[in-house]
């Protein structure tokens, strides 16, 4: 039989809370994390709005020392570090001594782009030839790793310590690729997660694309309106989210709490062939990838209670919807319970998957299924192949005994993960 | 203790107080947590007695141009071992300048 993994400790850093019990109370009372920014209306964005994580001075200070706060300036940075160390400290361990690392416990901590601030600051540094007043820090808080980096060094991790990147898909990937390494036996314990960064530098380029709304820089928290008729693009977002992934065995020995089980999971890609470009998703391999996670997990399509979807706001998701009746052969009021946390904090990127993991799981562990904001008209064409009592405007008290997460990415890359409320 | 350290580094060398305690103020923050910012003299070497490591040298240098708006060359930093080398450092580049 495979080795069972269990989520033993949450994180969070998101644009709606900065811990975990506020994101649950967030979530379930639908807390908006969308803001409008000045900055991006000083920069002339179309869109105006966004999700960023509010972290008072105070609250920096727990988590980073007066010299780790000079010059500090990645944001991606100081929300990963944040949900990191309480995922951790949730889980109930300590901090390696100073001798000896803990072999058996990895860091996968995923990003997109790190410390973009701090390297625009290096730019205008080396342009104006001043590279020798970079200072030591420039490197750790821009290559891609050095939240991976930052994490292992304060835990002590000896096992894997390392950085995955997969564009929206990366923290759910992560989290796979920790499961993975669990179930292999490389590994006791793993802490993964991702974060994004804040900024124009960030969302600018998607600006550009025009997937962004500009209708709603006046109603900053009706712009991000996932399987809403009236979706027209998504709302930048931006933080961290992080799990401690331990084997059932040692959780147990050491008497830890169990948020819930991971049963299994699939990633893939549709090769950007057939409709899959870029951009746009090959359906088939969507299908595919949620099916294959099905497999992976032993368990039958029917028994899904619930979905936190990819959901992004734009025009995907009434495909996405589809993707998943396809894949699920489930359709109308069949259909799971379905549900998009974006509504609130926006698309996280790099950090969605990981922040909607942490969101996925509270619903296994307090037993309920949070509701959908801004889409009281659901788009036509979702409500073709599922009933509009599937979606949820409020959160709902029933207890979801399992529950599918997917994130999909640029690059046409897919991943799918299988949640249980944990049963001894 | 000080005034001792003063006599006997006074003779190819006077000791301006007032940068010795700016240049302890740059330092301290670097110290680990288990060095204390009693034990700095004149002679502590940065390295291997306050357990400063390169990358934070790096930073003191950049500290120590802004604190007293001098520019040290790379040379300056290879002679920089410990606390009095910054000292004389900083008192060449005040007198050029």
């Amino acid at each position: 039989m495979k080795t069972r993994v269990v989520i033993t400790g949450l994180g969070v850093c998101a644009p709606n809370a900065i811990d975990v019990a506020s994101f649950s109370k967030a979530l379930d009372s639908q807390q908006s994390g969308i803001r409008f920014m000045h900055q991006l209306q000083e920069l002339k964005f179309g869109c105006q709005i966004a999700g960023q994580p509010l972290v008072p001075q105070n609250h920096l200070d727990a988590y980073f020392t007066v010299l780790q706060q000079r010059g500090l300036n990645a944001s991606g940075l100081v929300y990963g570090v944040i949900a990191g160390i309480d995922a951790w400290k949730d889980a109930g361990l300590t901090m390696a001594s100073d001798s000896v690392p803990y072999w058996d416990s990895g860091v996968i901590f995923g990003t997109g782009i790190l410390g973009a601030d701090k390297f625009r600051e290096a730019i205008y540094m080396i342009d104006q030839g001043n590279t020798r007043r970079l200072g030591s820090t420039s490197v750790i808080q821009t290559m891609a790793s050095g939240i991976s980096a930052y994490l292992g060094g304060i835990i002590g991790s000896g096992n894997q310590v390392t950085t995955n990147s997969s564009a929206c898909t990366t923290g759910t990937e992560g989290l796979i690729m920790g499961y993975d390494r669990i179930v292999s036996g490389k590994a006791e314990k793993m802490l993964v997660g991702s974060c994004s960064d804040s900024g124009p530098y960030i969302w600018g380029g998607f600006d550009a694309m025009r997937i962004l709304p500009r209708k709603y820089n006046d109603e900053a928290k009706k712009g991000s309106r996932p399987m809403s008729a009236s979706a027209s693009g998504f709302v930048p977002g931006s933080g961290a989210g992080a799990l401690v992934l331990e084997s059932l065995e040692s959780a147990v020995k050491r008497n830890a709490p169990i948020y819930a089980e991971v049963l299994g999971g699939a990633i893939n890609s549709g090769g950007q062939r057939s409709e899959g470009t870029m951009t746009a998703p090959n359906n088939v391999a969507v299908q595919r990838c949620i099916k294959d996670a099905i497999q992976n997990s032993n368990i039958q399509a029917h028994e899904i209670d619930a979905i936190n979807g990819h959901l992004t706001a734009t025009a995907k998701d009434p495909v996405e919807i589809e993707n998943w009746c396809a894949a699920l052969e489930r359709y109308g009021v069949d259909f799971p319970y379905i549900n998009s946390f974006k509504g609130l904090i926006g698309h996280c990127l790099a950090a969605a998957g990981s922040i909607e993991c942490v969101g996925t799981v509270l619903q296994l562990a307090e037993g309920r299924i949070f509701g959908n904001i801004n889409c009281d008209t659901i788009h036509p064409e979702i409500e073709k192949n599922i009933s509009a009592t599937r979606i949820p405007t409020k959160t709902l008290d029933i207890a979801p005994n399992i529950v599918a997460k997917a994130s999909f990415g640029f690059g046409d890359v897919n991943a799918c993960v299988i949640f249980e409320r944990y049963n001894p | 203790m000080h005034v001792l350290f003063l006599n006997a580094i006074t003779h190819n060398f006077r000791m301006n107080d007032d940068h010795y305690q700016r240049l302890k103020l740059i330092i301290e923050p670097y110290l680990p947590e288990d060095v204390s910012v009693e034990i700095i003299t004149p002679e502590s070497d940065f390295m291997k007695e306050l357990n400063i490591n390169s990358a934070n040298l790096v930073d003191i240098v950049l500290d120590v141009e802004d604190t007293f708006d001098i520019m040290l060359e790379n040379e300056d930093m290879d002679t920089m071992r410990t606390v009095k080398d910054a000292l004389l450092i900083i008192e060449n580049k005040l007198k050029v300048s």
